[in-house]
């Protein structure tokens, strides 16, 4: 797979917020797209829409602290043929307005692109109300709903401009905080194309957003131990890549999830929802269990959740025990 | 068509909304009979723009329905007007029916966006008018018919603060101000008035009518789009249930649906213009 060379040595790769990446995938994708408009609610710097607002100002619309509205008028702009991002927190959307978003957007199968800046616990010292850990499991239930969560800063850019090119409704999750940069302009992005970042034969790490590099590190050191993990970049949630996922569960015959979300109704569940059905093998899954978050440094908050790579070694001790 | 001949074609679309009540025993009744005459007008007055041949036509008028529940009277509406057969009316809730219990605008022409949940439609109706009038500068009007009830809900006016900041004088809004909701009267339920006065403060312009005198109705809905730089708000007052004695003013007939005895009193009612005309008795 096309990743950056030391990948596996954090210290030495650019940290970069995934949120710069839509920031770019924005303003490459208003110069394609003439009908790309872009609608912040009162947190237009902080989700980097305001790239796209200086260089499109008569395509950016300020809606203000009203999130229900946000997402009324991003559809009522699709319905006559514009191409809509709505940008706030994942606390606020897909939080604040999901009615909202199951009517208008999701029953309604409006172009409508959703964005949760500040997802999983980086946005850090904020606390529990604005660290978003919910959003997977209340998007990838509705119907015609697209769920994505890239990985990196340069995934995230792929993923806003495939966003964008699709037709129907999406949600693209990002991080506050700066995470590591370790794909490439050529890594191969698809939405709905499961990578696999890493072959392995004992045991798969299935994770999305920046938990996939947690579990490369975890895939290297277990290598010195002996084990061979596969690693694999699930960056779309909904529709999932059953075929990969099935294929690498049959392959290692173990799996461990990881999320930088609940593990209730997260990515992990929906693994488990497709391997249950089709090839069940034991899975042990990363990511926070069943509490609300609270304020810290997001690294110290990767570790008070046990979301870092080190958590994910002994998870996959673990599943290996119950093979 | 003369001032006559729209209230005969109101009486014809509430006929049908009866029928079509009973034959899906269920469904709400008050506020579909109220806003006949208002969707008459706007349909058969010469105030949409539309061609139910071509429902996609580039220059047609944008029509969205917040308080959906009241689908009945807009699926009659748009069948008289040629959007789909009178007879696909009878399949009103009924298992793989083109109309459903709320409208779904995949499945039924002239319907431009799927609504049920209340608060939604003005939202929809904001971001529709800011293509046209801020991005597009196309003359596409935009009309969009609310209920008072639904204006509990803290989505409408974040929309109207948003219509009242960008301007958006291509929107008008009708507002079914019957005073009822399914709890009761609106102003014991959760107080509204003074709506004009909370419109005007909100950046629009406000005008009000009878909501039963079509031409009134028609009047208001041209004169809003003469009004400068400022989003209009009609206030239709109209009689929930209207036409039907036993319903007028009813809350109880919100939600509820005639039983077999009780839609041919109603249709007699209407047939017979509330007892007006009396050979019918003879």
């Amino acid at each position: 797979m096309d990743l950056i060379k030391n990948v596996y040595q954090k210290e030495k790769l650019e940290q970069k917020p995934t949120r710069d990446g839509y920031g770019e995938g924005l303003v490459e994708l208003g110069k394609k797209n003439p009908n790309i408009v872009v609608l912040g609610a009162d947190l237009t710097a902080s989700t980097r829409c305001d790239w796209f607002q200086k260089e499109f100002p008569d395509r950016f619309i300020e809606v203000g602290i009203a999130e229900q509205n946000l997402v009324g008028v991003a559809v009522g702009l699709s319905l006559v043929g514009k191409v809509p991002f709505a940008s706030t927190y994942a606390v606020f959307c897909p939080g604040r307005n999901w009615d909202q978003i199951r009517i208008s957007v999701a029953y309604n199968e409006a172009n409508v692109k959703l964005t949760g800046a500040h997802a999983g616990v980086s946005v850090g010292e904020d606390g529990a109300t604005h660290q978003g850990l919910e959003d997977i499991a209340i998007a990838r239930c509705l119907p015609n709903m697209t769920v994505i969560a890239p990985c990196d800063m340069i995934e995230t850019k792929k993923a806003t401009i495939a966003a964008g090119e699709m037709v129907g409704p999406a949600y693209l999750r990002f991080a506050r905080e700066a995470t590591p940069v370790f794909t490439t302009d050529q890594t191969p992005f698809k939405i709905g194309r499961a990578e696999i970042f890493r072959e392995g034969k004992d045991v798969a790490l299935i994770a999305c957003g920046p938990t996939v590099h947690e579990a490369l590190v975890a895939a290297n050191e277990l290598e010195k131990e002996g084990i061979s993990a596969a690693v694999v970049n699930n960056h779309t949630i909904k529709p999932m890549d059953e075929k990969t996922i099935i294929e690498i569960a049959q392959k290692t015959g173990a799996v461990v999830t990881a999320e930088d979300h609940q593990v209730m109704g997260g990515m992990g569940s929906a693994v488990c929802e497709v391997l249950s059905k089709n090839h069940p093998v034991p899975i042990e899954m990363i990511g926070v269990l069943d509490r609300f978050g609270e304020s810290g440094k997001p690294d110290e908050l990767m570790e008070v959740f046990g979301l870092t790579a080190k958590y994910i070694k002994e998870a996959v001790k673990k599943v290996l025990n119950r093979k | 068509m003369n001032e006559k001949e729209l209230e005969q074609k109101a009486n014809a679309i509430r006929k049908d909304i009866i029928e079509m009540l009973m034959e899906a025993k269920s469904g709400h009744s008050a506020g579909p009979l109220g806003m006949a005459d208002v969707f008459t007008a706007l349909y058969f007055g010469g105030v949409v723009k539309y061609d139910a041949k071509k429902p996609d036509w580039e220059e047609r008028d944008m029509v969205v329905l917040s308080n959906a529940h009241i689908c009945p009277v807009w699926y009659a509406t748009l069948a008289h007007a040629g959007f789909f057969p009178k007879k696909e009316l009878k399949t009103l809730r009924k298992l793989g029916s083109n109309l459903q219990g709320h409208p779904y605008r995949q499945s039924v022409p002239g319907i431009e966006s799927s609504g049920g949940s209340l608060g939604q439609g003005l939202s929809i109706a904001c971001g529709m008018a800011y293509a046209f009038y801020k991005m597009d500068k196309k003359n596409n009007w935009v009309w969009c018919l609310t209920s008072d009830g639904e204006h509990d809900e803290g989505q409408i006016w974040e929309a109207a603060m948003f219509a009242g900041k960008y301007k958006l004088f291509n929107l008008t809004q009708i507002m079914d101000r019957n005073n009822i909701q399914i709890d009761g009267y609106t102003e014991d339920v959760m107080p509204l008035e003074p709506l004009k006065e909370r419109y005007e403060s909100f950046g629009w312009h406000v005008l009000e009518v009878d909501g039963h005198n079509i031409e009134e109705i028609i009047d208001a809905c041209q004169k809003s789009k003469t009004i400068f730089e400022k989003p209009t708000l009609i206030i239709a007052h109209t009689i929930p249930g209207k036409g039907v004695d036993f319903m007028e003013w009813q809350y109880s007939w919100h939600g509820k649906t005639p039983c077999a005895e009780e839609g041919q009193k109603a249709l007699k009612c209407l047939r017979t213009l509330d007892g007006k005309i009396k050979s019918e008795d003879e």
